[in-house]
């Protein structure tokens, strides 16, 4: 298969398995097993026909364009290292997928969690395997959010919801960190590839940029790894369902920190602050993890901080330096990945079976689970580093690794006693795990019989831990060959002469495991009474917790800091934002202007027209009453306001902009009508009592207000006038449309041309947001709870039925039928007149003005007189008109006519045009922006009626609500 | 005297007392004094408006103002019909 596609495939598959699960029903668990099985099984064996491939040239790419003009392809490249990390995610999917399929409950919703699950191993993957540092970030942020998600599952739960949070800010944070620093390497290097980056070691190392960037970088991976002392998150995520927890917590997400680490190692290792920071971070995390794990009863806990403490052990590893340290580092990654995941999946299978996790309640559990004690004796030796097992080997390079002197510090004199130590406390802690629950008393008080769970629940353990058996009996046989691709995909030429074998002699190291090994079990027993009956957590410092920490932290920043802010700097009155607002534009109009000096053409009185400026007079009368009127006498402002919307219309007719004339003159005429709507709800003026006294404060304030709104609105006068009378270049982008609008467009209406053509795209953006903005408003109107003292029918129409209701021979109703007679029949016979205007508009819309905008709003006008002429109900018992649908399919049509161009090899949006020869029409030019435009029409027409509507069908609701009430009433007397 | 003379002068003429007409339709949207007032004197702007176009379309010899004319002849009527509704009943849509 082309290296290519299967690279794709890889990152793509998941994805589409996530998309497909997350459609199945609830209870589906075995379809989703199935699928989500399927997805990972596959991308194991996509990653299994590339090694040949890898091996033989070092890595795959493939690369297709995504933003070239910033620099940014959508690289995916595989080498010897990316690949080990995608068989671990993928191959661990699948056995978490198993797992998962007999943990999770029927009354979980499943495809929830599988979806989440498979979305989360694409992100992982597409991580890995990713060849441009941005694309990287980008998945490391989806692995970020889905492994939020995941934790979140069950959010009935506050310790999940709370959990998932602490993960999300925290690994968020350092995404962002991450972001920053790789944008300072792109900086340097001068692309974001990662070939390129890998290359330019030196250049790197060397820059003034190298600190800030390493910091960043580091900021990134050591949260995304619970390295100290960002550690805590990983703790408070195991209110994860265990098989989330199995597959986040070994072999990828918090894989993810060291594996970059390991990734960039070549770049940024080797120089003091990166031995410094990564390796204070690594030791601190492998001591205090390791101390602080001995301490937990709960098993998931105990397990959580073993793994802070293997990840230190890593980091440290590579924040050393040394090529060797580095093999030891990837070759612990798999080890920790292998007997970790076995274990948690242990945990979670005692913690099915029994009901709890708690280590004090749990014993004897030997005797109702025999192979699963034994599989997890096996792990936990293989966690404490006992020989034979895959987690003595890469122990004992670590040992080797920490007698070696790399730069002479406090640190490094330290590290052989502070990884014995550790490892001491490893061989305590996975000591403690297996003795006090598979050993000792029968436990008491559980509320079910413990047995063996199903056998394809504890064949993901079996496997693993078999695993661990034999890397750890013949390494160089099982993983060595692999192992080795990905070293030298990381080290290159720098690659070490390692062996793999179990036996090296008599040797330091040896020496080191045999005292860590005594020392924890001595440990042990010391403890033992004492952790049956304390607290959980660590003596003396139980207190102190980063959590807590954290936690205040967040509520000083986003609620005690935010609300000072807020209180000082913020005000919910429109008032005064409103003359912030106004304020800074003016200062920002008239900083440049001052700088710059403003010239002033006076005009010729000669080339003016007497009429115009008696129209223009006129809208200026208009548009200033309005402005005077708006707060007393709203009706009269809106009227106002029309007069002056149609001096503007004549105006841009007059100066040859018909396209605007139209559009403007309709938008007008349904703007009046959807503010009137909207009027009808607005709450009732408040009447002053007592005589008018106005305050000094108040008189001040109006002046104030008044001259800043002559100033500003004066400002914008001048700049207008000086735009317009300023002479115009040769040259504009007006003349390049003018040139273009036929020959390419095949359309004579520029302006149309232009909207549909040159900028369909930004035509679809626009009317996108138009429909999103229309569901937006239906959907806070539905919602919408009139003011008490508007919801009250009209005063009007009290009259008229009450006038009716007092005449023996007149029903409720007759008034209004009679008065609107003769209007409604105009109205209703304008209908089909209107449509055909419509259409006419549209039709004509590529050549002339017109086009599928202004036909939408002449058509959303034409149901908006019928809704006028007979009320709601009339209506809509005889014309269904679904808005919602007019904007599915507008949307629809538009970008599938954009798509259609893909078929033809062309953009999105590429326009055809061509004459057909129509039947007695003749020929007649037709352009697939046509089509594009009756998508415009569409959501036009079903925007704007969704709008008007939703709002008129405040009043039913209000007549509803109005008779409950009265019932009430009727009921209480 | 030719009829074009004719034209252009008589077009003038309908110009200006358009013009007048609109302006002072604009003074009863102001005064009112009632809200009919203002109603009837928004139609009575529209209207005005609309010949205004037809009359400058006949001038300038294009037909494009006639689309803009076409409209407010259509829908002008739209507004004032909501405006006249809102009045009666107290709501535009019932």
């Amino acid at each position: 298969m082309n290296g290519d596609v299967l690279l794709i495939l890889i990152v793509v598959l998941p994805f589409v398995g996530s998309v497909l699960a997350a459609t199945f029903r609830p209870n589906a668990r075995n379809s989703e097993a199935w699928l989500a099985g399927g997805v990972a099984l596959a991308c194991l064996i996509l990653a299994a026909i590339a090694y040949p491939a890898i091996v033989e040239h070092g890595a795959i790419r493939s690369e297709s364009e995504w933003l070239p003009t910033l620099g940014l392809n959508f690289t995916l490249r595989m080498d010897g290292f990316a690949w080990l990390f995608s068989v671990l995610v993928s191959g661990f999917g699948f056995l978490v997928v198993l797992y998962a399929r007999y943990y999770m409950s029927p009354h979980d919703p499943v495809p929830r969690f599988f979806a989440f699950l498979l979305a989360f191993m694409g992100a992982m993957l597409g991580m890995v395997i990713s060849g441009n540092l941005v694309l990287l970030v980008i998945f490391w942020e989806l692995t970020s959010i889905f492994s939020f998600l995941l934790i979140g599952y069950w959010h009935h739960n506050a310790g999940a919801r709370d959990g998932a949070r602490m993960a999300l800010t925290i690994t968020g944070i350092g995404g962002l960190g991450l972001l920053v620093g790789v944008l300072l390497i792109g900086h340097i290097v001068g692309s974001y590839d990662l070939d390129r980056v890998l290359a330019a070691g030196d250049q790197i190392r060397e820059h003034d940029l190298y600190v800030p960037a390493l910091i960043l970088i580091l900021l990134g991976t050591l949260t995304k790894s619970a390295q100290f002392p960002f550690h805590f998150w990983l703790p408070n995520a195991m209110a994860a369902p265990t098989p989330v927890s199995a597959y986040l917590h070994s072999a990828t997400m918090v894989k993810a920190g060291v594996f970059l680490m390991a990734r960039l190692w070549p770049v940024l290792s080797g120089t003091p602050e990166w031995f410094w920071i990564v390796g204070f971070a690594g030791m601190a995390s492998l001591l205090v993890g390791a101390f602080f794990a001995i301490f937990q009863h709960d098993l998931k806990g105990l397990l959580a901080y073993s793994t802070i403490s293997h990840l230190g052990l890593i980091t440290m590893l590579l924040s050393l330096g040394s090529p060797l340290g580095a093999v030891a580092a990837i070759f612990h990654m798999i080890n920790h990945a292998t007997f970790k995941a076995s274990l948690f999946m242990a945990a979670g299978i005692i913690d099915h079976e029994t009901g709890t996790r708690d280590m004090r309640r749990l014993g004897g559990l030997f005797r109702y689970m025999p192979i699963t004690a034994t599989l997890a004796m096996v792990a936990s030796a293989a966690m404490a580093g006992v020989p034979l097992l895959n987690g003595f080997l890469s122990k004992e390079m670590f040992f080797a690794e920490a007698i070696e002197t790399h730069a002479k510090s406090v640190l490094d004199t330290s590290a052989p006693y502070v990884a014995v130590l550790a490892s001491a406390f490893a061989v305590t802690y996975s000591l403690r795990f297996i003795h006090t629950v598979f050993f000792g008393p029968k436990p008491t008080g559980l509320e079910r019989q413990p047995h063996e769970p199903p056998f394809w629940m504890r064949f993901p353990i079996q496997f693993l831990v078999l695993a661990c058996l034999v890397v750890g009996t013949i390494p160089a046989l099982t993983v060595g060959p692999f192992l080795h691709t990905a070293v030298i995909s990381v080290l290159g030429p720098n690659t070490p002469f390692y062996s793999l074998a179990v036996w090296h002699g008599f040797t330091l190291p040896l020496l080191m495991s045999a005292v860590a090994l005594v020392a924890g079990v001595v440990l042990y027993l010391l403890l033992n009474g004492y952790l049956n009956r304390s607290e959980a957590g660590p003596p003396f410092i139980r207190r102190l917790q980063a959590q807590r920490i954290f936690e205040r932290v967040l509520v000083v920043l986003s609620w005690k800091w935010a609300r000072s802010i807020e209180a000082r700097l913020g005000t919910r009155r429109l008032q005064p934002q409103l003359r912030l607002l106004v304020v800074a534009a003016f200062i920002a109009a008239l900083l440049p202007i001052s700088l710059d000096d403003l010239s002033l053409t006076s005009l010729r009185i000669s080339e003016i027209d007497a009429v115009f400026v008696l129209i223009w007079v006129s809208g200026i009368c208009c548009a200033v009453s309005a402005a005077y009127q708006a707060k007393y006498h709203r009706l009269a402002a809106l009227i106002l306001l029309g007069g002056a919307g149609l001096s503007t219309c004549i105006t841009f007719a007059w100066f040859s902009a018909p396209d605007l004339a139209l559009t403007q003159l309709l938008v007008e005429i349904v703007t009046t009508v959807l503010l009137l709507l909207g009027l009808r709800w607005l709450p009732k003026r408040i009447e002053e009592e007592g005589p008018k006294t106005v305050s000094l404060g108040t008189r001040f304030r109006r002046v104030r207000d008044f001259g800043i709104a002559v100033a500003a609105g004066g400002g914008v006068g001048v700049l207008a006038f000086v735009a317009m009378t300023s002479p115009v270049p040769l040259e504009t982008v007006a003349s390049y449309y003018l040139e273009k609008a036929y020959v390419e467009g095949g359309g004579k209406n520029v302006v149309n041309v232009i909207l549909v053509d040159f900028r369909g795209f930004d035509t679809l953006g626009e009317v996108s947001v138009l429909a999103v903005v229309a569901l937006t408003v239906f959907a806070l109107l539905r919602r919408f709870r009139p003011a008490a003292d508007s919801i009250a029918v009209p005063d009007q129409q009290r009259m008229q039925n009450d006038f009716d209701e007092a005449e023996p021979d007149r029903k409720v109703g007759d008034t209004i039928a009679d008065y609107l007679l003769v209007p409604a029949v105009i109205m209703q016979w304008a209908f089909p007149v209107i449509i055909v205007l419509a259409t006419y508009l549209f039709l004509r819309g590529h050549d002339l003005p017109g086009g599928g905008f202004v036909a939408g709003i002449a058509m959303a006008a034409a149901f908006i007189l019928q809704y006028m002429a007979a009320g709601t109900r009339w209506v809509e018992e005889r014309l269904r008109i679904l808005p919602v649908s007019w904007i599915g399919l507008g949307l629809l049509l538009a970008a599938l006519t954009g798509m259609g161009a893909w078929l033809f090899g062309y953009p999105f949006l590429t326009t055809y045009s061509q004459y057909v020869e129509l039947p007695t029409v003749g020929a007649t030019p037709l352009a697939t922006a046509l089509l594009f435009d009756l998508g415009v029409l569409g959501i036009v027409v079903g925007a704007t009626v969704l709008m008007l509507i939703a709002l008129a069908h405040q009043s039913t609701r209000g007549l509803r609500s109005a008779r409950v009430a009265t019932e009430a009433e009727q009921e209480e007397a | 005297m030719s009829a074009a003379i004719i034209l252009v002068w008589s077009l003038t003429i309908a110009q200006i007392l358009l013009g007048v007409a609109m302006a002072i339709a604009v003074f009863r949207m102001i005064v009112g004094p009632r809200a009919q007032d203002r109603v009837l004197a928004l139609d009575a702007f529209y209207v005005a408006g609309m010949l205004m176009l037809v009359v400058l379309g006949i001038r300038t010899g294009s037909t494009l103002y006639f689309e803009v004319a076409v409209i407010i002849a259509l829908l002008g009527c739209v507004s004032t019909i909501a405006l006249a509704k809102f009045l009666m009943r107290g709501e535009v849509i019932e």
